[in-house]
């Protein structure tokens, strides 16, 4: 950051990496072999044998997530997270993060809304050690009051770092607007107040029920044989209870369609957060909303968006949209941030744009160079073990099966000019646009209050 | 999202890839060699999976901007995907998408790079391509106003936007007093908007010559598998006369600086202290080694000494660490920094680094600190091999600040090398003689 300024032709960077794991799913069979391991004691991992390197990485998730975070309990599974790897069994903070730094045995563990993750990267050398902790880290962590209340602080001014940068406001004000009392509306680190009310007993329970073998999903990859590999899943995952409970969370459906809400600050650059519902990854037509969304706005430098608002008036540094196709609240969503003076015509250029592709739809061509990026930039995906492990959990926590990567790129092949008809018309609608803008801007009307997001 | 304790980690993650900068055991074992022209090339292979990343390091950066035309290497950095006598404007990311590529671009100080990540089988196109703009590039006004607004509102959203990078850039102007690293890379809004379209072309011509560049490729390919190719695109471009650059000094630093920002936007306060250090580049090169051993035992990670005794023992500090940057053509920076739990004043807190540095200065770093350090720093250097871009940024930044391919080979020995004794002497000489800036981030609560 110091030293560097990219051109930031991707400055979609940061969204797109939060989203990786549900779209980093494609073809290229020639590039890897995925190999089902079960252990002696049941556990199921997807496997690609890599020697390039004398290293392991194990991407593992439990569905579930923070979207069970009890109300007024916002960032509950965020906290525990933070907490698993702070101390377990007869080790406390320092001397578990010391083991951790003296063998480099990168452990980590954290939350999303829809799932709760944890992720190993060790050097052969120290695997039985990083294979122990990691079993210790997810059976006995500690919760000691002093870890406790440091990473609760440390979260806490995390909050209040984030708080003053104006996307950051502009994606809580546009979730809190859309999902109102609803979990997805809550951010997952919670709000200052909420995060004080976390108690260790409800962290405890929440672990509990959280990390359970029906759950998990396990992805591998490095230089290990499969028969290590299979005494490996036991010593680290047979600890974990069969199964835990969680109560079933009710789909959420947007609120607020069609309103712009203005958050005023006294910044000379104003950020807006725009997004519709969208569609889930099992939908029929997800993949003709991707590459639709890749053509309107996606990461390539060639979107319309992109075009329309920096390449041909230099409106803003970063414009994009993704979707977000989780599983109770899927999202078409996208931001741009543009001199407040500019905020009105980058907003109406971005509605022109939604309107054209759902009244228009993509040319030929268009299509086609989208179907050559999608399928052509698999393999870039391929180049750690740690991104091939994440993609190998990714596949089974989507339930796309064993052989996706051999059909991937027929799926995105299969898409037509009138899929993408039908899927706009369905998705599109500028008059249903949320929109959150923070800043000062000019020629924008708000249509309500914001709603307050920091309670 | 990063976890909150990740986020802490953030001073060791800055860390991990400045040392990734010229770094790194006999591991990658590049092959190397120059064309007639003066173009040098780099090829690393991994072949893991049939990709490349085929990337350009010109050895210009902001530095070499002429006075008062701050920005511009990074604006023309932004220039470069605009069109060529061949390719009409966006072409040349057209191209790369179509061949389903991954392109981008930066700007330092001291370099600016330009890459495309593509399947092996495509890397032709991308040299055709990257090729033809280091000669042919065409710059109408029509291409240059839309792109200067663009660089603005990129100055706004990380700058303006930022009090964190607004006290950053008052920091730079304080921390150098002449050499022109205080000035920022992406320039001033002022001069960003009077560059004409001369400064622009006459920069190009300046610059952006073969025997000004460095060609990495890093991925599934070998060197004799790909010269005929280099030699095709890029060893017909003719060498071309450089100016001669400036030796900037700095000169002595007799005064301590305090540098403060009250804004309004800011809701957690934030404590640093940076002080002028040698670098690769600057002063004795051994240092360099050294302060790495030392960042890493006073600021690297949660066991480290400022982050467990401000915020494991005393329970005053959010955040604590240190990172240095030896990776530069001039001085580098030690920096020290800390934010403070809610009820700590940041004097509070500057009095508790203070008292941790003056232990140190006082009774110096252990032996065994010193070798758990080193196997840290050269584990990293195994991570750093299982990556496809990651040893092509390594060498690029190597190679372009002077550094050559030995160099980078040969990091893990001479962190290796380094003992107790060199790291007490650099952490006198850095911490406790050179007169720091110190940076302080408040809120301004005034209404």
């Amino acid at each position: 950051m110091k030293r560097y300024v990219r051109a930031g032709r991707h400055a979609v960077v940061a969204a797109v990496t939060v989203m990786a794991l549900a779209l980093a799913l494609s073809p290229s069979a020639q590039a890897v072999t995925v190999e089902r391991v079960v252990s002696p004691g049941g556990i199921e991992a997807w496997f690609v044998k890599d020697n390039t390197v004398p290293l392991l990485a194990i991407e593992f998730s439990f569905r579930g997530g923070a979207v069970h975070d009890p109300k007024g309990k916002a960032g509950l599974a965020n906290l525990t997270a933070a907490l698993l790897d702070e101390g377990a069994g007869e080790m406390d903070s320092q001397t578990f993060q010391g083991v951790l730094q003296n063998l480099s045995i990168r452990l980590g563990f954290s939350a999303s809304k829809d799932s709760f993750n944890g992720t190993l990267k060790t050097l052969n050398r120290n695997r039985a050690e990083a294979v122990r902790l990691l079993r210790l880290a997810l059976t006995k962590p500690r919760f000691d009051a002093d870890s406790v209340e440091r990473i609760r602080t440390q979260i806490h001014s995390d909050i209040k770092r984030r708080s003053s940068r104006p996307g950051n406001i502009a994606q809580r004000t546009w979730r809190r607007a859309a999902f109102r009392d609803h979990p997805y509306g809550a951010p997952l680190s919670g709000t200052e107040t909420s995060i004080q009310a976390i108690t260790v007993p409800e962290m405890r329970a929440f672990a509990k029920q959280q990390m359970t073998k029906d759950k998990l999903v396990v992805g591998v990859s490095g230089d290990i044989s499969k028969a290590d590999l299979a005494a490996l899943l036991d010593e680290a995952f047979s600890g974990l209870p069969a199964k835990g409970d969680q109560a079933p969370v009710a789909a959420a459906s947007a609120a607020s369609l069609g309103e712009t809400f203005v958050v005023r600050r006294p910044v000379p650059q104003s950020t807006a957060v725009f997004g519709l519902p969208g569609l889930t990854r099992d939908d029929r037509d997800y993949y003709a909303a991707y590459v639709m969304n890749h053509i309107l706005g996606g990461g390539s430098f060639s979107s319309w968006l992109y075009n329309e608002v920096r390449e041909k008036r230099g409106l803003a540094y970063s414009v994009y949209s993704y979707l977000n196709p989780r599983k109770g609240a899927p999202l078409w969503m996208g931001s741009v941030a543009t001199a407040n003076a500019r905020m009105g015509q980058s907003v109406d250029l971005i509605k022109a744009q939604i309107l054209r592709m759902r009244d228009q739809g993509v040319s030929k061509d268009e299509l086609e160079n989208a179907k050559l990026f999608i399928n052509g930039s698999f393999p870039l995906r391929f180049t750690s073990t740690d991104r091939i492990a994440s993609i190998l959990a990714a596949l089974q926590f989507h339930n796309l099966g064993i052989d996706y990567l051999d059909r991937r790129a027929a799926l995105i092949n299969a898409v037509t000019r009138k899929d993408i008809a039908r899927v706009s018309k369905r998705l599109l609608d500028p008059d249903k646009l949320i929109v959150t803008v923070v800043g000062d801007p000019e020629g924008i009307k708000p249509t309500a209050e914001p709603p307050d997001i920091d309670s | 999202m990063k976890s909150a304790k990740l986020f802490v980690c953030v001073g060791v993650t800055v860390f991990l890839s400045a040392l990734a900068g010229p770094a790194f055991s006999k591991i990658f074992n590049p092959e190397t060699f120059t064309l007639n022209n003066g173009l040098q090339v780099v090829v690393i292979p991994n072949h893991r999976v049939p990709v490349v990343t085929h990337s350009i390091y010109y050895r210009v950066g902001a530095i070499d901007e002429p006075p008062g035309k701050s920005g511009l290497a990074h604006f023309f950095e932004h220039l470069m995907f605009k069109g060529t006598k061949t390719l009409k404007p966006g072409q040349f990311s057209a191209i790369v998408a179509r061949n389903g590529g991954r392109e981008n671009a930066f700007t330092s100080h001291d370099y600016t790079g330009y890459y495309q990540t593509v399947a092996a089988d495509r890397l032709e196109q991308m040299m055709r391509i990257e090729a033809d703009r280091m000669t042919n590039l065409v710059l109408s006004k029509e291409d240059i106003e839309p792109e200067r607004q663009v660089v603005l509102e990129e100055r706004g959203s990380r700058v303006e936007n930022n009090p964190n990078a607004l006290l950053r850039e008052s920091v730079g102007a304080a921390l150098y007093m002449n050499h022109p690293y205080r000035i920022p890379i992406i320039g001033w809004a002022h001069e960003i908007r009077a560059l004409s379209q001369k400064d622009i072309v006459d920069f190009y011509k300046r610059w952006y010559a073969p025997n000004n560049a460095i060609l990495i490729l890093s991925g599934d390919v070998t060197a004799a598998k790909v010269r005929p190719l280099v030699e095709k695109y890029y060893g017909v471009i003719p060498a071309r006369a450089l100016p001669p650059r400036p030796e900037w000094r700095e000169p002595p630093q007799k005064a301590e600086r305090r540098v403060v920002l009250k804004h309004k936007q800011v809701r957690h306060p934030a404590w640093s202290q940076r002080y002028l250090a040698p670098s690769y580049r600057f002063g004795d090169r051994k240092d360099a080694y050294a302060l790495q051993i030392l960042s890493e035992i006073l600021g690297g990670g949660s066991t480290s000494r400022l982050y467990r005794a401000l915020a494991v023992e005393q329970k005053i500090a959010a955040a604590a660490g240190a990172w240095y940057d030896p990776d530069a053509r001039g001085p580098g920076t030690f920096s020290l920094y800390a934010s403070p739990r809610p009820g700590t004043k940041v004097e509070e807190l500057a009095a508790a680094v203070k008292t941790e540095i003056q232990r140190l200065l006082k009774d110096g770093v252990t032996e065994t600190e010193v070798r758990e350090a080193v196997v840290r720093l050269q584990d990293a250097a195994v991570f750093a091999r299982d990556s496809i871009d990651g040893p092509a940024q390594i060498f690029g930044g190597a190679l372009a600040i002077g550094l050559d391919v030995e160099d980078v080979e040969s990091w893990p020995e001479r962190i290796g090398a380094v003992t107790a004794e060199a790291v007490n002497r650099v952490a006198r000489s850095v911490l406790g003689e050179v007169k720091p800036v110190t940076a302080v981030l408040l809120p301004d609560e005034t209404i």
